[in-house]
């Protein structure tokens, strides 16, 4: 069925299709309509879930860690300083492969104070061991919450899935509600390996040695480096099973395609802007305009930033004159991240092929600086032209 | 995964004796049972096992005399302190000869 709603309701209806069992939530901005419209599922029986009011996100995500080991399907999500906050947490339920889902509703950090959008925290948590996942539009946000709960149950690794902050979260939009039995048929009921039960008692992630060890039946158990070790190679691996996923999403839903990437007329373009959610959509604008005067080019959404898809991005990109990354946060101090991470993977996929892209990084939007188009157009003409001396370069910085 | 043959990819044990390892060696004072001070001794019956209670790491055994399993005791000392009789005392562990290391 087709609605009109923003971004968070789209988000709060994928948790509520997926039959989360407990939501556990600290209300920040832009994310708290989000749990406020799943509290109201709750309180109206419309969803059978413990919904836990927490005093902090720390709280929330310590909540949904006890809960998945407990073997419920457990929902929390946040923005900003809330996802600082609970960032100790963020980092144990990878280490416990907890598949929990979390939104994160992109928004600046502080200091100074600001609730307007870039991605600087979700961007933060990058190397904490959880699969994310970004979002261009609400169908793509009420989707991803589905395929997020099949893929880290799956795999037994937490998923971030990011939309921006009022761009998505706050705008209305019509997208598709799937319809109940096809997302029961989608995503099977939670069944994890082992849970919490007092019958069968067990210590999770207690003190783990450096070294294996024998278990009280005589079994070798992991020493901390093993299983971590395991997190990791289970990520990489998560791209192959994120690919199973998005077929099967599609053979059901009938919609999806690439599960890594979303290009937009990048095949014969000699320039592809990348980036990360709603900007990429926004740039389509500019790629248009430019095309009329005859400037190749096209764009690509990066859909997974962790696990990278480093291979998918190589191939699409092999070739091209340049590549030119935008970015609504960076690493303080170098560049944005995702330029690094992609020019990480062109060396490494396509050195000494002669077939390796120029790179240029921009960074927009920062704490919800407007991004205007025509300034987003002019910024790619200029780049196609001649490469900037002193990167990044900051759009729209008044200084 | 290569050929080892583990049980689980998390951190996940079971209760048991050195789950978490032989913790022995974290010692560093051993508690030493003075069979005279100590009322089940004593009386030769199953009474007081208050350092059976309260052992963290249910490595003393509720018997006549109780037994500590120094594999696994890590001297924390919490039964010395709590024998009404005093009859454990914290040596020091480095006036014990290394071979007897994990031997009560």
């Amino acid at each position: 069925m087709h609605i009109i709603e923003n971004g968070n309701v789209a988000a709060a209806l994928g948790v509520k299709l997926c039959h989360a069992n407990v939501i556990a939530a600290y209300p920040i901005t832009p994310q708290t309509p989000l749990t406020e419209k799943l509290s109201e599922y709750v309180e109206a029986g419309e969803m059978k879930a413990e919904y836990i009011p927490v005093e902090s996100e720390h709280s929330a995500l310590a909540v949904c860690i006890a809960a998945s080991s407990a073997g419920a399907r457990s929902f929390t999500a946040t923005s900003a300083n809330g996802l600082l906050y609970m960032h100790e947490q963020v980092q144990w339920a990878a280490g416990a492969r907890l598949p929990i889902v979390m939104c994160v509703v992109n928004r600046a950090i502080g200091a100074p104070w600001n609730v307007w959008n870039d991605q600087q925290d979700s961007i933060s948590q990058r190397d904490t061991g959880w699969i994310q996942m970004y979002c261009c539009d609400h169908q793509q946000i009420i989707d991803s919450v589905i395929k997020a709960y099949w893929l880290a149950e799956k795999v037994s690794i937490p998923i971030m899935v990011c939309y921006d902050g009022y761009i998505l979260s706050h705008t209305y939009m019509p997208f598709d509600v799937p319809d109940q039995e096809k997302v029961d048929a989608f995503l099977p009921p939670f069944r994890p390996d082992y849970a919490l039960n007092p019958e069968e008692p067990a210590n999770l992630n207690t003190v783990t040695l450096p070294d294996v060890r024998m278990d009280v039946h005589g079994d070798l158990a992991h020493g901390y480096m093993e299983i971590r070790y395991l997190l990791h190679e289970e990520m990489r691996t998560s791209l192959t099973t994120a690919a199973e996923g998005e077929k099967r999403f599609a053979d059901i839903f009938g919609r999806g395609g690439d599960p890594y990437l979303e290009p937009y007329l990048c095949d014969d373009a000699q320039y592809v802007a990348v980036g990360l959610g709603s900007l990429t959509y926004q740039l389509r604008v500019s790629i248009d305009a430019l095309r009329k005067e005859g400037i190749k080019l096209g764009v690509m959404g990066v859909r997974f930033y962790r696990p990278f898809p480093d291979v998918a991005l190589a191939n699409a990109l092999k070739g091209k004159k340049g590549v030119i990354v935008f970015e609504k946060a960076l690493s303080y101090g170098y560049e944005g991240a995702l330029v690094s991470d992609l020019k990480s993977a062109l060396y490494e996929h396509l050195a000494g092929t002669g077939a390796l892209p120029s790179v240029q990084n921009f960074i927009a939007g920062i704490g919800g600086r407007d991004i205007r188009t025509d300034d987003l157009t002019q910024t790619l003409r200029a780049a196609t032209k001649s490469r900037v001396a002193k990167e990044p370069v900051w759009i729209g910085l008044k200084i | 995964m290569g050929t080892r043959n583990y049980r689980r990819k998390t951190s996940h044990s079971e209760p048991g004796p050195g789950d978490g390892g032989r913790t022995g060696s974290w010692r560093v004072e051993r508690p030493v049972l003075d069979k005279s001070l100590c009322i089940p001794c004593k009386r030769n019956t199953e009474a007081c096992f208050i350092c059976w209670l309260f052992c963290p790491d249910v490595v003393i055994s509720r018997t006549v005399p109780p037994k500590i399993d120094l594999e696994y005791c890590k001297g924390c000392g919490i039964c010395a302190e709590e024998c009404p009789t005093k009859a454990i005392t914290m040596v020091d562990e480095a006036g014990f000869p290394e071979e007897d290391k994990d031997k009560e």
